[in-house]
């Protein structure tokens, strides 16, 4: 179950916002995690908190297929992001480190910034406990779903390897 | 009996089974690339207990964004990706020098029609222009590739885009892309697999076609393709002695949405800051001054970009007020435009000619802009602090534009210079 405040952000989040060109020659974690969101909102990494969840509207993450993108904001402390739509390498890469991507255009346009969101991501259920709010989304296809509970791609065939 | 898309046929070719749209299908790969984070590739491999690439001819790595080495953090991957190409025997590997991944590739005869291709870039799609389906993915599923050879897909729904008579003097290939992209928007192709058609199209040289094909990312195509004729035949066995098998679509196919544009009357275009489906004819943001113009990119490197460019610069002295950077795409491009004297021109109309690679493009190095500067780029987007200050403008065009604004200073239409 992911708990955590709502940062609320607007339509075509592109990947150049979330991390820049200029920062991924470096691939260590705290770097990035430090430059996250940046020329979008120049304080995030300084204000977000472990479980914290992004909320934004059309085409979250279009753009490169940096997957330094995804690993940025889940070093940040990122636990989930909601939003209308996403562009579909951000999508993969982010299921693939492990960060959790809900599709949800109602969630996307009725939370507000600095709501706090109760979310199953198994039941395909959010929840802003403050004003009761209720909203439901399609769940992951199993597959993927294991992925993401297996931590990422990287552990998911870790196991398969094992096996 | 209802035909099938290029899309569903080439997935159903990949994955053994009748593939059909929203379908996840698992396919086999013909051809994997990446280039500096193949990285970030190895080391997910190596933390997935993989230690053999499934087929070493089927992978190909190559430095393009970072050349020669920007930082010390860059030459130490270089390096390790060096040392790792050594030891897994690595055929396929392009060091700094070749240039950028997406005239590579093709140059190299490693994008044939009818191919199922993944790249750990977003403008893989560029491929679609020799008929093959293209697609960006990332790094860690590249390293499940690089293992396994298989990657779960979506098969994606298709849209056909018509484009109707042929381009006006002075109008190009990126022009229509432009004007396509403002039309449809970042998002209005999320998914789908675009094919493009038409006179425009089929008058078009392959060069032209891959900016149509690399562009399509930009409004969300999983991939673009253009199918293959004699050109298209002409260029690749110039350059590969390997057969392939051309995919086509059939007529009679189920598809999501058909948009049709008359190109014959349509003049330049330009996307506006900071969105590259902001885009607007050229008249109406004319006459803005510029600080710095560059031509190159995977998406406007080629030998007819050049040549645009000098042709409109045709032997007089670009602007004193802005800087004029130009990347040819690749080595061979490089080549070409020294011996046939494109290169000597540029260069004394003030044209500063960096090495083959990605260059200024994704702001990492070779000409970034500095707070308050605006720039006029061939480049494929110009979202906010790209290629250096969040606080600069990146105005997107074609070669005759970029060049003719840089002989006068500011935003000029290249039909009147």
């Amino acid at each position: 179950m992911i708990e955590g405040r709502v940062w609320k952000y607007g339509d075509h989040v592109n990947t150049d916002l979330i991390i820049p060109g200029r920062y991924l020659d470096d691939y260590d974690l705290r770097s990035l995690a430090a430059h996250v969101m940046e020329d979008l909102d120049p304080s995030f990494s300084k204000k977000v908190r472990h479980g914290d969840v992004v909320v934004a509207g059309r085409n979250f993450g279009c753009g490169s297929s940096r997957e330094q993108a995804p690993v940025a904001l889940k070093h940040a402390g990122v636990s989930a992001v909601v939003a209308g739509s996403f562009a579909r390498i951000f999508y993969r890469n982010a299921i693939n480190v492990g960060l959790p991507v809900i599709v949800c255009p109602e969630a996307a346009s009725r939370l507000v910034d600095g709501d706090i969101v109760v979310i199953d991501v198994e039941e395909g259920v959010l929840v802003r406990p403050s004003s009761h709010i209720r909203i439901e989304f399609k769940p992951l296809p199993g597959f993927l779903l294991e992925i993401l509970n297996d931590g990422g791609l990287v552990p998911h065939m870790k196991k398969r390897c094992l096996k | 009996m209802r035909g099938m898309t290029f899309a569903e046929k080439v997935l159903s070719r990949a994955s053994g089974r009748q593939a059909s749209p929203g379908d996840i299908v698992n396919a086999r790969i013909d051809m994997a690339m990446s280039h500096e984070n193949s990285l970030l590739v190895m080391k997910a491999f190596g933390e997935m207990g993989a230690s053999k690439i499934w087929d070493s001819s089927k992978v190909t790595i190559l430095f393009d964004h970072r050349i020669p080495a920007n930082t010390v953090k860059t030459a130490e991957g270089h390096k390790a990706i060096r040392e790792f190409v050594r030891g897994a025997g690595l055929p396929n590997f392009y060091d700094m020098g070749e240039g950028i991944c997406h005239q590579v590739m093709p140059e190299k005869g490693l994008t044939l029609p009818g191919t199922l291709i993944v790249g750990t870039d977003s403008h893989t799609t560029t491929y679609g222009a020799f008929g093959a389906f293209a697609t960006g993915i990332g790094a860690t599923e590249m390293a499940a590739v690089w293992a396994t050879g298989e990657l779960w897909l979506r098969v994606p729904e298709t849209l056909r885009v018509r484009m109707n008579g042929t381009l006006s003097n002075r109008v190009s290939p990126k022009d229509a892309i432009l004007h396509i992209i403002g039309d449809i928007g970042a998002d209005g192709a999320d998914y789908a697999c675009v094919e493009f058609s038409g006179e425009s199209v089929d008058s078009m040289s392959v060069a032209g076609r891959m900016v149509l094909s690399n562009m399509s990312t930009e409004m969300g195509a999983k991939a673009g393709v253009v199918f293959p004729d004699g050109k298209t035949n002409e260029w690749l066995s110039l350059r590969t002695k390997k057969k392939w098998e051309v995919v086509s679509s059939d007529s009679s196919a189920a598809v999501k949405d058909i948009f049709e544009y008359e190109m014959s009357d349509m003049g330049p275009q330009v996307a506006r800051p900071h969105r590259v489906d902001d885009v607007v004819p050229i008249e109406e943001v004319e006459g803005r001054p510029i600080d710095q113009a560059f031509i190159g990119s995977c998406t406007n490197g080629r030998m007819e970009d050049l040549q645009a460019a000098r042709e409109v610069l045709r032997g007089r002295k670009i602007s004193e007020s802005l800087r004029l950077i130009i990347a040819p795409a690749s080595r061979e491009t490089y080549l070409d435009a020294l011996e046939n004297g494109v290169l000597a021109d540029l260069v004394r109309s003030g044209a500063v000619i960096i090495n083959p690679g990605c260059g200024p493009c994704l702001g990492a190095h070779q000409g970034l802009l500095a707070q308050g500067e605006r720039c006029i780029s061939t480049t494929n987007r110009n979202f906010k602090g790209r290629m250096g200050s969040p606080d600069a403008e990146i105005y997107l065009a074609s070669p005759a534009t970029v060049a003719a604004s840089a002989l006068r200073g500011e935003i000029t239409d290249p039909r009147e210079v």
